[in-house]
């Protein structure tokens, strides 16, 4: 008995802190996204709001922004498909939080003489469902394009769900090459691969052993979520706000969260799958083991919380990299972004799964 | 538990799919059809055939069902101009057909108890690999010819000159 309701008390806390992890960073992402542009164009940013004096660098303006959501009107057009309009800022955030399930943040650990996996579950088709669910976002984006009931926003869920589909695509074959290396979909898996040291001294991340996949994953991913330079759904010039113009108060909150959280989990997975995971250079379970033979020892408290530590780094750098990245390179006309979609990037993903079996074969694996 | 599960995940999915057949506006019937997929990755999952209910999902519900609503969104029937349905002979004994049907497979199926949860390993990424590629692989290799068929004809298609 007490082994089941450990079972449960363990899940339940596993879910409640990757959700809070997730969201927390969704709040800081928002904040940062400001700040970064702001720096970024050499202005200030936010810096108003404040609490009884204290303005936090301008840390207070999330909180006032959910604030001003939930107060305004929850208005609904007329034209609009009343069911559809209303399912679809479900579809845009439920699929995204369940696929954070299936990523390791950290080894297993013990606890009370029972061994713990730091993962919500660990799926035989790990990165497969992450695929599947996210997969579901795409209907959040269709239906209230069509729902709404107006122009802009058909335009904009017509032109959203076609790219989601051809970025899809790429996005999935960019991953086969770190499938044939690390012999496995389980995010577990991957992620201990990449504890190995490829030459004796160089960490066998995903990032060394794929650079290629790399590149066209994360760019794929940029697509998948909307985001600049693929932000064309929402091309403000051409189409108001794309899919989601009609959308008022908690409903169009949910859509800023579905995208913010399918950002950052997208900076999880590119941590996870191409720079290590939770793993850190040259840490082992005892402590540091260099590569001239040298070793520091550690106790294992401090090896899991440098472990925990190191992921959530890798992944607020990634989430960093969509700023700059937003901030830096302009928006792409459609037919550019469906060129480089199905032109350059579909091949290069071929050429790469190509070339890593042939490099595999030649190693004789 | 797993009886459980499969009770419900087996009436959601036949519940769907009468919606599906049922619907008068396409889009309806388009998101029902995702429901009914839905459910059978969850019977999949239940089999442990986790491999296969990860594609149903990537491929029919992300991908075919959003190109049924991209065409029907391109269409852009208007409601009132949607065809109104008619009652008709063959219509009603097509349903009585259906009822008979699942009389008959409902009787079929008490011969026989529910089987028991295959193990774990043969619903893996791996199994499937290895047996498609061992077993499986001229019906694997016909398949493929087959959809490369079809995307050269679509190409030709859509293409008015090669």
């Amino acid at each position: 008995m007490t082994a089941v309701l450990f079972l449960v008390v363990v899940a339940l806390a596993r879910i409640a802190i990757v959700f809070s992890f997730c969201f927390g960073l969704v709040v800081v992402f928002t904040w940062a996204e400001r700040k970064g542009a702001a720096y970024i164009q050499d202005r200030r940013g936010p810096n108003r709001a404040d609490i009884l004096g204290f303005r936090a660098w301008g840390m207070f303006h999330p909180l006032a922004d959910a604030l001003k959501f939930l107060f305004k009107e929850d208005f609904i057009p007329d034209n609009a498909q009343r069911l559809f309009y209303q399912l679809a800022p479900m579809f845009a955030v439920a699929p995204v939080l369940m696929s954070i399930a299936v990523v390791p943040f950290g080894p297993d650990v013990t606890i009370f003489g029972r061994r713990v996996a730091l993962q919500i579950a660990d799926l035989n088709v790990g990165i497969l469902y992450i695929f599947a669910v996210t997969g579901m976002t795409v209907y959040g984006v269709v239906l209230a394009g069509w729902g709404s009931g107006s122009k802009y926003p058909l335009l904009g869920g017509l032109r959203s769900s076609a790219q989601m589909l051809s970025y899809e695509v790429s996005m999935g074959l960019s991953l086969v090459g770190i499938f044939m290396v690390f012999e496995s979909l389980r995010l577990s898996r991957i992620v201990a691969g990449q504890g190995e040291l490829l030459f004796g001294f160089l960490p066998k991340w995903g990032v060394v052993v794929q650079p290629l996949g790399f590149i066209l994953f994360i760019t794929a991913q940029y697509a998948e979520a909307n985001r600049t330079p693929f932000d064309l759904p929402e091309g403000e010039s051409e189409l108001v706000a794309g899919y989601h113009s009609e959308y008022a108060s908690f409903k169009f909150s949910m859509f800023m969260m579905g995208e913010y959280l399918h950002m950052v989990i997208g900076a999880v997975v590119v941590a996870t799958l191409f720079f290590g995971g939770w793993q850190v250079p040259f840490l082992a379970d005892t402590g540091f083991v260099l590569p001239g033979g040298a070793s520091v020892p550690l106790p294992e408290i401090l090896v899991i919380a440098l472990r925990t530590g190191s992921i959530f780094l890798k992944s607020l750098f990634f989430t960093w990299l969509y700023v700059w990245v937003r901030w830096t390179i302009p928006r792409f006309r459609y037919d550019q972004v469906m060129r480089l979609g199905w032109k350059v990037l579909l091949p290069l993903s071929l050429v790469n799964i190509f070339a890593t079996g042939l490099v595999l074969l030649l190693l004789g694996k | 538990m797993e009886a459980v599960f499969f009770i419900l995940f087996g009436a959601v999915a036949v519940g769907a799919s009468i919606m599906v057949v049922t619907r008068r506006h396409p889009l309806s019937s388009a998101l029902y059809l995702l429901m009914a997929l839905f459910s059978v990755a969850a019977l999949f999952v239940l089999r442990q055939a986790h491999f296969l209910a990860a594609i149903q999902l990537i491929l029919y519900a992300g991908a075919v069902i959003v190109l049924f609503i991209f065409v029907i969104m391109l269409i852009n029937v208007p409601e009132e101009r949607l065809p109104s349905e008619r009652m008709t002979a063959m219509r009603v004994l097509g349903v009585a057909a259906a009822g008979i049907l699942i009389l008959e497979s409902a009787l079929l199926a008490r011969r026989f108890a529910m089987p028991q949860p295959p193990v774990a390993e043969v619903g893996t990424v791996e199994a499937v690999g290895i047996a498609l590629f061992t077993d499986y692989l001229l019906a694997f290799e016909i398949t493929s010819v087959l959809l490369l068929a079809a995307v050269i004809g679509a190409i030709s298609l859509a293409k008015k000159k090669i």
